[in-house]
């Protein structure tokens, strides 16, 4: 009894499964990734819903990747890598294109009816962690997370909530 | 696959739309949708039945649709939104702008009265 309450602990927040997907940036291959991300989600027991909004959020995440750091063009590298953790997802989303900057990354006024600019928006109202690493040397990283109960505590990230390119 | 299908019906046009609508597809929903505005179309109404997928591409292009008929006083009608394509429009709070019915019948004018968007 104490060896698997032990077992259960150590697998508490860990890493325990790492998926990657290696994408040319071409449109037509994003229901590849959203079949993955969808599948992977409703391993891990997400309602519907919570499969639904994570998919989305990747999604919206490689079209910008695809319009903005790459400017349209569809044979550049995307790679996502979801993790699977014991209370969620954890999605990290790599190009190597145009620098994103962090000041103009931002949701758009609602009440501005305008075709354009909900990509931000979804992300963000969709996924309990959204981050962005300007580190990187050369393209853009962005982290998602999202978890299946209560984020709260989960959440926590150092990393300043932001998202990338704005849509 | 995106798939789309337009029939008259009165004075309404109706195009129904099967498969996702992402950002590879939603430039056929658009040439359609701006195919229809040209020729000053009074009534499209969006049968999304079959829509299972929809991400902002797609939400941008129907409100590039909705934008263009009501410069000439036409009306954009939605209907059969799943619940994943209803809550895209309810993220971003386009559930109220849109006219949004559960059946093609409730979207058509004469039942108009039947069923408040």
């Amino acid at each position: 009894m104490k060896a698997t309450k032990r077992k259960r602990a150590n697998l508490h927040n860990k890493t325990i499964d790492t998926v990657e997907f290696r994408v040319a940036s071409d449109p037509k291959l994003l229901k590849i990734i959203r079949a993955g991300i969808t599948h992977l989600c409703e391993l891990i027991g997400f309602t519907p819903q919570q499969s639904q909004q994570t998919t989305l959020a990747v999604d919206e995440a490689c079209s910008n990747i695809i319009k903005y750091a790459y400017g349209g063009a569809t044979d550049k590298p995307i790679i996502v890598t979801a993790r699977l953790i014991q209370n969620g997802i954890e999605i990290i989303l790599r190009d190597f294109g145009k620098k994103a900057v962090p000041a103009e990354i931002k949701s758009r006024d609602l009440d501005d009816l305008r075709p354009g600019g909900l990509g931000v928006h979804l992300i963000r109202s969709t996924m309990d962690v959204v981050s962005y690493d300007t580190s990187r040397k050369r393209g853009n990283e962005l982290r998602l997370a999202k978890f299946s109960a209560a984020p709260a505590a989960a959440a926590n990230s150092d990393q300043t909530p932001v998202v990338p390119a704005s849509s | 696959m995106l798939d789309i299908v337009t029939r008259q019906k009165d004075q309404a046009v109706i195009v129904a739309i099967s498969g996702d609508v992402d950002l590879y597809s939603s430039p056929e929903v658009r040439k359609v949708l701006i195919g229809l505005t040209g020729r000053k179309a009074p009534l499209i109404v969006v049968d999304l039945r079959a829509v299972s997928y929809m991400d902002s591409s797609g939400i941008a292009t129907l409100v590039e649709g909705l934008q263009q008929m009501s410069k000439y006083g036409g009306e954009l009608r939605l209907f059969g939104l799943g619940a994943a394509v209803r809550e895209v429009f309810e993220l971003s709070r386009l559930d109220k702008v849109f006219q949004i019915y559960d059946s093609e019948a409730a979207a058509l004018p004469d039942n108009q009265a039947a069923e408040t968007p």
